[in-house]
């Protein structure tokens, strides 16, 4: 088995005037792919949105703080990103 | 209508446009569940939807025109192949992805230079199923367009499936770009432009990808044809069995 | 369900935990989510991993026994109505290979693992999909039973988990209505359609039941997961709540049910049934189910024939990252 495309965290604008959402990840040998990626698995190509995609491992996350290094994974693990960060539609805008 | 029409002429030609979107809609929906990558069953599960909806249209207008009172189901369900009026090349079997997807970027590049022309129809009707089609076909042969530059420029192998790819469908391009009486009677009526017209337009597309997928344009080669006219390869005839099965199996049931 | 048999790691009681394990007890009970960079005990990751990974190799493996109707589809629309619901459970899956990704494995890993037989995907697709009417009764008993795991598990601990179950969900509501619509038009077309809706009933009943997997009431595994919220509900509350809900469905389509045992209960104020052949369920587990070479053979040779389509990609990239580094220095 060769090299697994990176994965991509991906944020839609899904409407003019609000702020681009966490909607899920994919993966893509690179970023273009990733947003064509995006367009066909996060918004089925809808017009008007505006799509932003990250390499996951280039995010860095706050971390959990109260606990203390102790129970703390490490940071330099790729896996431990953020993903799925996004709010269901019922919530409203937030 | 602004001009004219000969009914038949029309509704034949409006079947040659239907039935590419209807036999290449149904060969991409063959992957549906065995592509090599999650993201790209998905991306062609979409290609597949759109060319669906488009046949959809077209073949609901030949309907309309014909006044027989026959549906697009009718017509994609229940003509033998020599009823049918694709081109050639979109009922060449999926062979491997690379075939699949040189195979779509020859024929959205053909396809786009269409949609685009028909926007400018004498009739509404034609002129506005072209400008809900050209959008996604636009986007067909961005991916399409671009999956064949990275896959030429990509390893040996992915170059070689694709240089195997291209030499095999070309000898079926050809037929795209052949006027007939039909296609003279729709250019009269300023219906739809001559195929013939399309064709510099698309050598364009062609040779810009080919070049920057480092692939090598074949040339001039000999131009399988019939499909226009109903005569079809041997994969229509197996395509049609498995797609009209049920309608055919039992008659006048409703499903 | 979509992930049946899972093993729980790490189980025991509150007086042998240590002090994390007590905190993070305490916040599951609490109803917080558990977050990918959050501590959490490695029998709870790993049986995470087993659960999301078992549920995304069941919606890929799902769109098999659905997708050879694709091409065969009696109408232009219902063609796209089934091409639309395939996708949907490739996307699916690729949301749940996603949250799986946030505990440490990535897809490729849980690919191989479903290649080599290592990890299992649902019974019921195993088998198969013999006339149109089998959709829809996929889309209203599989999709069904599945949404009555599903709904709970958007409650799930585990933050990804619940975000990739709530998408889902809303995704899914058209699936289970969409087979019942098929069914509807077979159960009330000619004699033929709806014969083929019976034999379609017939042949789905027992494998939808046993979707839930066997009794769990006494096992160890299903108490830590529920423990931890990754399990919701009991095998049987679910099935109970499948066949109380199918019943009348049954009964509006004009079919029956293949069980001369079913017979409404006053007092449970629920529906007596068979229980499926447990001996079948577990025979299809162990790999010898109508279809399971098929199956796993078609997400196999899909996986190996497009080897050299994902690394001609890849390897476009990197030169095409390379040309974009060297054209910069030059720049510079």
């Amino acid at each position: 088995m060769s090299s697994e495309w990176p994965l991509w965290e991906i944020f839609i604008r899904g409407q003019h005037g609000l702020n681009h959402r966490h909607v899920g990840s994919l993966h893509a040998p690179d970023a273009e792919m990733a947003i064509r990626n995006a367009r066909d698995v996060y918004t089925r190509r809808n017009e008007g949105v505006s799509i932003w995609v990250v390499p996951s491992n280039s995010i860095t996350a706050s971390s959990p703080s109260e606990k203390g290094p102790l129970f703390e994974p490490s940071n330099s693990k790729v896996y431990r990103h953020p993903t799925f960060f996004d709010i269901p539609e019922e919530v409203g805008h937030m | 209508m602004a001009r004219a029409v000969d009914q038949a002429a029309f509704v034949e030609w409006l079947q040659r446009v239907g039935d590419n979107a209807l036999i290449l809609g149904h060969r991409v929906s063959e992957w549906c569940g065995h592509s090599p990558v999650l993201e790209e069953d998905i991306a062609l599960a979409n290609q597949a939807l759109d060319l669906i909806g488009q046949c959809q249209l077209w073949l609901g207008l030949a309907a309309e025109v014909e006044g027989k009172g026959r549906t697009a189901d009718n017509l994609a369900y229940l003509r033998d192949a020599a009823g049918f009026r694709n081109l050639l090349l979109v009922e060449r079997p999926n062979g491997d992805f690379g075939q699949t997807l040189m195979r779509q970027f020859l024929f959205d590049a053909f396809h786009l230079e269409l949609m685009q022309a028909l926007k400018t129809s004498s009739d509404p009707r034609v002129a506005e199923i072209a400008a809900k089609a050209e959008k996604e076909v636009a986007y067909h042969l961005e991916r399409s367009a671009d999956l064949v530059i990275r896959l030429g420029d990509g390893t040996a192998e992915s170059h070689a499936r694709m240089e195997k790819a291209l030499k095999s469908h070309w000898p079926y391009v050809g037929e795209m770009f052949l006027d007939d009486a039909v296609d003279a009677a729709m250019a009269e009526a300023g219906i739809a432009p001559l195929p013939s017209s399309l064709k510099t337009g698309w050598e364009r597309t062609v040779s810009t990808v080919l070049t920057e997928a480092t692939l090598t344009h074949p040339g001039e080669a000999f131009v399988h044809k019939g499909g226009k006219r109903g005569i079809h390869t041997e994969h229509l005839g197996f395509i049609l069995a498995e797609m009209q099965f049920l309608q055919r199996a039992y008659p006048g049931a409703v499903w | 369900m979509y992930a049946q048999l899972v093993k729980s790691e790490g189980a025991k009681p509150r007086e042998e935990m240590t002090a994390e394990e007590i905190a993070f007890q305490d916040r599951i009970d609490r109803g917080e989510k558990i977050e990918p960079k959050e501590w959490m005990p490695d029998g709870y990751r790993k049986t995470l991993i087993r659960q999301i990974g078992q549920h995304a190799h069941s919606e890929i493996v799902g769109q098999l026994p659905e997708g050879n109707w694709i091409t065969r589809a009696p109408t232009l629309e219902r063609k796209a109505i089934l091409l639309a619901k395939v996708q949907d459970e490739a996307g699916h899956g690729l949301y749940l290979y996603s949250a799986a990704e946030t505990l440490g494995v990535s897809r490729d890993e849980l690919l191989e693992k479903l290649h080599s037989g290592n990890m299992k995907y649902s019974s019921i697709f195993n088998y198969p999909t013999l006339n149109w009417a089998d959709i829809g009764a996929v889309g209203w008993l599989v999709d069904g039973a599945a949404i009555m795991n599903q709904v709970p598990l958007q409650r799930t601990s585990y933050g990804p988990y619940s975000r990739a179950m709530i998408r889902i969900c809303k995704e899914e509501s058209f699936h289970q209505r969409q087979g019942y619509d098929i069914m509807m038009k077979m159960a009330s077309g000619t004699p033929e359609q709806k014969a083929m809706a019976q034999d379609a009933l017939n042949r789905f009943w027992y494998p939808a039941l046993m979707m839930f997997g066997p009794s769990d009431k006494d096992s160890v595994h299903s108490v830590q997961s529920m423990a931890w919220k990754i399990k919701i509900n009991t095998n049987d509350e679910l099935r109970q709540k499948f066949v109380d809900q199918t019943v009348p469905q049954a009964k509006y389509l004009g079919l029956s049910i293949p069980d001369e045992n079913l017979a409404w209960n006053e007092e449970k104020g629920g529906w007596d049934f068979s229980e499926p052949d447990w001996s079948e369920f577990f025979a299809v587990i162990a790999g010898n189910g109508p279809c399971n070479e098929e199956r796993l053979g078609a997400r196999v040779k899909a996986w190996e024939d497009g080897a050299w389509f994902r690394d001609g990609l890849m390897a476009h990239a990197e030169k095409a990252e390379s040309r974009r580094r060297a054209s910069r220095m030059a720049a510079e």
